[in-house]
């Protein structure tokens, strides 16, 4: 199936209701619309980069609002909050997960989502007769305990379904939390920002048992230096 | 349709603004000459605070930064494009595959490249004589050795004299300091008798002139810098040249469809399609210059095809598209116990891509493969993006301890394992062969109507043995560093890891130089031997490709063959 085209028809359908529904009686002033899930075009982006998004951010979200309640929760139960650390939610993993869903064209990936929620509600209801988001934590967390741990000696094509389910889950929530700033401050990671970068800090190499060769620190850069222009002798020895 | 005809008549027609029409425009202009340069992809300037990617933060992509069909090395490369380009398909010859990695805009694929910036040696300008495969290119390093040494000067490129024999010296900027594991990568290599040296990349690390600045170690020279500290030839050659004596004009969004000849067969300008208004149109000039990547070159040339060239321009020998040849690739990851339980709290981000690197140190009358290969090194704390975070605590079984779970034991595994995976990538030398090529589909073209590329290319055993070679060596550098090999190490069944031929895009050899009119499609200042007015100055003329990356020698050519053009207009000869 090329969902590129079926959502396209979505969307041209959308359009020409919207025309319908605005356009027809003269004098009559049209309702305000603004669309929350609109694509703002970025000049960073090409054209037909654009245009992918607008079709994926106003099509229909992947998740109906049965599958984003449990997969909330699910998502907190792998990076809960607490007094220390922000969760899951805070960063709004859920959303991250539904636009992915959409745009990596992986029918696996989407098939593999749905039918995992559907198999926990199973789970869930067949040991304590109530879908999972309306179990006890306990009871969410004992599901979770069957499905959480794996050998990574066994290749993922001869685990069960629903810890292939759980890890590609627990996979998108790590990425999605993670590069939110939330995340980023958690990790600590000090870069994307302009730099002088001279040699990894002493306390640093002494941590790790390593230490600079004198000799070769002598040819790299002196920063105190950088802004002076460049000059060679002839036989290319950098004079400044 | 009518064609829509310029009167202008230029004094050279550049097709394409990568790295050789990038140099040929700059030096043309520079000579005072009128250049059209006409280039399929839109314009880019990454100093653009809204068109640049640097500085992003990976939650300013709805995707995170992940790659996508369209931009497969994730949201924030630079390079517009990829392997496979909506309504421009290219086929294959059946059982055998070619990536064929495009980027149309200004700049072209320099955008994206590691900036690698190696010199040929001696060695490599005269494959035959060593070994017997393949064929000796007509020039040899003195031939360019000068033009090194202008590119290095123009352009900036950071590394050190070390006074090896096919890893020549140059006009190097002092190289920035290894990071933590590029040292243990150092003490790893040392151990299995591999050298190791600060690498060569285009950065600079130190200021060459008041047009650019000097690089502020974001380490994502993929993502086009917006001080232009790093090379790519729409910041550093063509908007130079357009403030230069000559007079420029720059066509983006046009897609060259072939060059035009006269009743004599010699080159009378362009045709182009406008991507904006879908319309034909005609440039004319006294020189054609060729520059749209090794493979589009030899395409444009194919499908010009007249009375007096019915096989194609540039063609009587039938060499176009043959010999068309990438580096080889392969790559391993190691899990470093000893960088475990880093300290985050310094930047070191460093330029884009490594700090250092292992030129090619065998002794290939020893070995079952005649060429060889460099190694480059990554690892390091990166900033987060799609992809942090999967399979967060599979290191867990090196201790004996649970992977998978959930909860906070997965945020301390996420800090405990972060900036601990080292990796090694070779990339090497496969042999031209007349039989890796490729030629005109008959039978597809594109959405602009021009007859597409079908490839033909198998490796050899050759390169299969050199991939065996290189995965030795992965896993003795990883073990001796500490370290734990991550995967599992390809055998014969896959090729012992080497890529699918295009997948390094570093395709080159297409039109070929060589002084026999009859082998070789140009002469050894990249002329075509059929027709004096038509040069090609991108890869398509390597005669071989090296165990090095192929930007600073397309530099250095087309610089060397923009001087040829400029004498000959010059004498009236052309």
């Amino acid at each position: 199936m090329d969902r590129r085209k079926s959502l396209k028809a979505i969307a041209l359908g959308s359009v020409a209701t919207g025309l319908a529904a605005h356009g027809c009686k003269p004098g009559e002033e049209k309702p305000e619309v603004t669309d929350v899930n609109a694509h703002e075009p970025v000049k960073w982006r090409t054209d037909y980069e654009n245009k992918i998004l607008t079709e994926i951010k106003e099509g229909e979200d992947f998740f109906n609002e049965h599958q984003r309640e449990t997969m909330v929760l699910l998502c907190d139960l792998i990076l809960p909050s607490s007094e220390q650390y922000k969760g899951a939610s805070d960063a709004d993993v859920v959303s991250f997960i539904d636009f992915m869903a959409r745009d990596t064209e992986s029918e696996k990936m989407q098939t593999d989502l749905k039918g995992g929620l559907m198999w926990l509600d199973h789970k869930c209801n067949t040991e304590n007769e109530l879908v999972f988001k309306d179990a006890t934590i306990e009871q969410q967390k004992a599901i979770l305990d069957e499905i959480a741990y794996y050998d990574p000696n066994t290749p993922d094509s001869e685990r069960p379904f629903e810890v292939n389910f759980f890890s590609m889950v627990r996979n998108l929530t790590m990425s999605g939390f993670y590069t939110t700033k939330l995340g980023i401050e958690e990790l600590g990671y000090k870069g994307n920002m302009p730099n002088v970068w001279d040699g990894v800090p002493q306390d640093v190499l002494d941590q790790h048992g390593v230490a600079y060769d004198p000799e070769w620190i002598a040819k790299c850069v002196d920063q105190s230096k950088r802004n002076i222009a460049a000059e060679w002798d002839d036989e290319g020895n950098l004079l400044t | 349709m009518q064609i829509i005809e310029n009167a202008k008549v230029y004094d050279a027609i550049i097709v394409g603004s990568g790295a050789g029409g990038g140099m040929a425009t700059k030096v043309l202009a520079d000579a005072g000459l009128n250049i059209a340069v006409v280039e399929a992809g839109p314009f880019f300037d990454p100093a653009d605070p809204e068109q640049k990617t640097q500085l992003r933060w990976p939650y300013e992509s709805e995707r995170r930064g992940a790659g996508t069909r369209y931009r497969p090395f994730g949201d924030y490369d630079a390079a517009y494009g990829g392997w496979d380009i909506e309504g421009e398909p290219y086929t294959h010859v059946e059982g055998t595959k070619f990536n064929w990695f495009r980027s149309h805009m200004l700049g072209g694929r320099t955008n994206h490249w590691g900036r690698i910036s190696l010199r040929f040696g001696p060695k490599d300008f005269k494959g035959k004589d060593r070994d017997g495969y393949g064929d000796n290119w007509p020039i040899g390093y003195d031939d360019v050795k000068p033009y090194y040494d202008k590119v290095d000067k123009l352009i900036g490129v950071f590394g050190t004299n070390e006074g090896l024999p096919n890893d020549p010296d140059g006009f190097f900027l002092p190289p920035p300091k290894p990071r933590l594991h590029e040292l243990f990568y150092i003490n790893g290599a040392k151990k299995s008798g591999v050298p190791v040296y600060p690498s060569r990349m285009s950065m600079l690390t130190k200021r060459i002139n008041n047009e650019r600045g000097v690089c502020f170690y974001c380490g994502q020279c993929a993502r086009a810098c917006q001080v232009y500290a790093d090379f790519s030839a729409g910041t550093c050659l063509i908007f130079p040249a357009q403030k230069s004596r000559g007079q420029v004009d720059l066509f983006v969004n046009s897609v060259v469809r072939e060059v035009t000849t006269d009743e004599e067969g010699r080159a009378t300008g362009v045709s182009y399609i406008s991507k904006d208004d879908r319309k034909e149109y005609k440039l004319k000039g006294k020189t054609v210059i060729l520059a749209a990547s090794a493979c589009s070159s030899a395409r444009i040339l194919m499908n010009s095809k007249s009375k007096q060239h019915p096989n194609g321009l540039g063609n009587s020998s039938d060499v176009v598209g043959k010999y068309l040849h990438d580096s080889t690739g392969a790559d391993r990851a190691a899990f470093i116990p000893d960088l475990m339980n880093r300290k985050v709290a310094y930047n070191e981000d460093g330029v884009g891509g490594m700090h250092i690197y292992s030129p090619w140190w065998g002794d290939n009358s020893k070995l079952d493969f005649p060429r060889g290969y460099h190694l480059e090194i990554w690892g390091g704390m990166g900033m987060p993006s799609y992809g942090t975070g999967f399979n967060v605590n599979d290191f867990n079984k090196f201790f004996g301890t649970k992977a998978g779970g959930y909860g906070d034991i997965l945020r301390s595994d996420l800090k405990k394992y972060y900036g601990a995976v080292v990796g090694i990538s070779a990339r090497g030398e496969s042999i031209a062969r007349k039989d890796n090529y490729c030629e005109i589909d008959p039978n597809v073209v594109d959405e602009w109507g021009i007859p597409v590329l079908r490839f033909h290319y198998k490796w050899s055993d050759l390169e299969r043995n050199q991939a065996k070679h290189a995965h030795d060596t992965f896993e003795e550098i990883l073990t001796n560093m500490g370290g734990e090999l991550m995967g599992d190490k390809p055998g014969k069944d896959r090729d012992y890891g080497l890529h699918t031929p295009g997948a390094i895009i570093h395709e080159v050899g297409t039109t070929r130089m060589g002084d026999n009119p009859k082998t070789s499609v140009t002469n050894k200042y990249q002329q075509l031997h059929d027709v004096d007015n038509v040069f090609v100055v991108d890869a398509g003329v390597f005669t071989s490709q090296a165990d090095k990356n192929c930007t600073w020698t397309i530099l250095a050519l087309s610089w060397r063959a923009s001087d040829y053009v400029i004498e000959q207009l010059k004498k009236q000869n052309i």
